[in-house]
């Protein structure tokens, strides 16, 4: 198992390097920083505008790859480079990644975890009232986009405070700005501000697993393994719970890995409608501001995840499925 | 749609199988009996109805402003009411309603086409070229496309839409291309792809003649599905200003302008947001039909294979 770890992690390896050069050679290429400057008022002059470009590492008459070679070795001690405004692109990336984290990593285990649930539960009843309303409910969700969801969440939410006069699940932001309390304060608030923002997310992958893992727990339904399970004794719960639940869910860890690019994009959009201040508000500001190295930042950011959540479908498939080990 | 869906898949029937009409018959009687499949099918006539032959309807035109009415609710005069300028919401939501569509359809089919081909190539050819295929796959797969859309879609605002069609397509083939992979492998080793191999026929040929059949049921599905996830990924683009652009509307311009005011002016967003649900609530219906029907391990008809899951459940 060891083994089969370690040779994923070594193609993983070479994809994000990849990926990261790509990344960088679209942004840098694509991206023109000096409209940004050229668009001051007063206008700087072509000298401090050049001046200012090379600086930055954002100059366009450099080539990209001596540009990229030089972001590249300023990675290797952790820097990210700066921002078009002259600031650290750490100190973005530092204040706004815990914020996108925290909405990512809780909508799509919950989005996942539910939709598991879910679609095993309409799966085993099958044809059933209770699956029928699934099925027609997981449609809906699947064709409504996460934008969507989240615009009708937030007009929902307004509406609420319409009626009732005062705010009743907020709407905007992470946090209450100046909250006074202590640690419990805090969590409650953190929570409050969470709940929209992640129902809107975690409703998505709800859908969309329940629909395959309704699939693939069917295929397990009929199959002869738990026909003997229950012929040695277990009870029908057991033997979906301990064989069937198992081998139906092995198909679904492939779709983990990918997935998390997806919820990506969603928070993309989730943080711009209830204005959190996290990774991916910061992508659309730093693409209007061409922001080279911001854009950059983003990107490596959602490489390290996207690859991050496949080794960790891998092992999760590894530890479900012995015959991977080998 | 099924009739036509129903016809390249009679010859999907590998060798051995007595008459391909039996099967696009079988294929279009289980399609019949799906209740969602039929209603998806009625729905999307509907809306290409609407988004074709709604512009004759109406005497407005979606880019000019009406005057004398602006902020105005749904009336006789303005069936969906006007926006702030004084335009038709009506005729500006079925002009969307139609830029929507085509380009919906057109990402479909470019995508469909594209991983069709690369994921028949990897899979017949193995090896190196399989290698490098994947290799590709996972790299555009780690991207995240919306970004890379996102950074590309200014320096082609002035190729117009077309370009962004092909952008879109660009990004969405990859995971269709897994598959067809996958189903390939396991074909290159049956019989009748085998025989012709040996009877010295070419790869390309072997592919398109032998290959591909037998991967369509899977890709008239996948490209079904794809129509919706296109609609979708344009409309979250254009949301945000990086797709269709003003003064030209799709749905997704329309409801990044009605958005901040539809608490108040309801009309301005939930037409759009309805039309947009609706059209991809009846795009997967159809492709959730089409995949029972054309599942060919299900039994020869819908009611035989409800009954032989029951049977489980309820076992003796």
């Amino acid at each position: 198992m060891l083994r089969y770890l370690a040779k994923r992690l070594s193609y993983y390896a070479a994809l994000l390097i990849a990926a990261v050069f790509l990344a960088y050679a679209i942004s840098a290429s694509a991206l023109q920083p000096r409209t940004y400057f050229d668009a001051k008022v007063p206008r700087p002059s072509a000298e401090s505008v050049e001046r200012q470009l090379t600086a930055l590492n954002l100059n366009d008459r450099t080539p990209v790859v001596e540009r990229f070679g030089h972001w590249a070795g300023g990675l290797l001690h952790g820097d990210l480079g700066r921002t078009i405004h002259d600031t650290p692109v750490n100190d973005d990336f530092g204040r706004r990644v815990w914020v996108s984290l925290r909405l990512l990593l809780i909508g799509s285990l919950l989005g996942a975890v539910l939709g598991v649930a879910a679609g095993a539960w309409s799966a085993v009843r099958q044809y059933r009232i209770s699956d029928r309303v699934l099925t027609v409910l997981s449609f809906v969700l699947l064709s409504t986009p996460v934008f969507l969801v989240a615009l009708f969440l937030k007009n929902g939410a307004i509406a609420a405070k319409d009626a009732a006069g005062h705010e009743v699940v907020p709407f905007t932001g992470y946090e209450t700005p100046g909250l006074a309390g202590g640690l419990g304060a805090h969590l409650a608030d953190w929570a409050l501000h969470l709940l929209l923002p992640t129902v809107s997310l975690a409703l998505g992958g709800l859908a969309t697993y329940s629909r395959y893992q309704r699939g693939t727990m069917l295929d397990v339904l009929g199959s002869d393994y738990l026909r003997t399970a229950e012929a040695k004794g277990l009870t029908r719960r057991r033997a979906l719970l301990k064989h069937g639940l198992r081998t139906a869910v092995i198909p679904m860890s492939t779709m983990f890995a990918y997935s998390f690019l997806g919820i990506f994009t969603g928070a993309i959009f989730t943080e711009t409608i209830f204005g959190w201040h996290g990774m991916g508000e910061w992508l659309i500001q730093s693409i209007n501001e061409q922001d080279v190295n911001s854009v950059v930042a983003i990107n490596l950011f959602t490489a390290v995840v996207v690859l991050a959540s496949g080794f960790l479908a891998d092992t999760l498939h590894a530890a479900l499925d012995p015959r991977v080990r080998s | 749609m099924t009739v036509v869906a129903a016809e390249p898949a009679s010859s999907s029937t590998p060798a051995g199988r007595p008459r391909a009409t039996g099967r696009g018959r079988l294929v279009l009687a289980r399609l019949l009996a799906a209740r969602g499949a039929v209603a998806g099918t009625v729905l999307i006539l509907l809306l290409f109805a609407l988004a074709f032959g709604g512009p004759y309807l109406t005497p407005w035109d979606y880019a000019t402003p009406d005057f004398t009415a602006l902020h105005q609710p749904p009336s006789a005069a303005h069936w969906f009411g006007t926006n702030g300028v004084g335009q038709d919401v009506f005729a500006q939501t079925v002009r969307g309603l139609q830029k929507s569509l085509i380009i919906g359809l057109l990402v479909a089919l470019f995508s469909t086409v594209l991983a069709s081909l690369v994921g028949a190539c990897a899979g017949y050819f193995g090896g190196w070229t399989d290698r490098a295929l994947m290799f590709l796959v996972d790299l555009m797969l780690v991207f995240p496309s919306f970004l890379i859309i996102t950074v590309l879609s200014p320096r082609l605002r002035g190729s117009g839409w077309i370009a962004f069609v092909l952008l879109l397509a660009l990004f969405n083939w990859m995971i269709t291309a897994r598959v067809v992979r996958s189903m390939t492998v396991s074909l290159r080793e049956r019989e009748f792809v085998r025989a012709a191999r040996f009877m010295g026929v070419r790869p390309l040929r072997i592919i398109s003649r032998h290959v591909l059949p037998n991967v369509a049921s899977f890709l008239i599905v996948d490209a079904t599905i794809a129509v919706g996830g296109a609609v979708m990924s344009e409309t979250a683009l254009s949301y945000f200003g990086f797709g269709v652009r003003p003064p030209d509307v799709s749905l997704g311009t329309l409801l990044a302008a009605g958005t901040t005011e539809a608490p108040v002016f309801p009309w301005m967003f939930y037409f759009a947001a309805g039309l947009l649900v609706l059209f991809v609530l009846a795009v997967n219906l159809v492709g959730d039909g089409l995949r029972d029907a054309l599942d060919p391990t299900a039994g020869g008809a819908p009611r035989r294979a409800r009954r032989s899951r029951r049977s489980w459940r309820k076992p003796k």
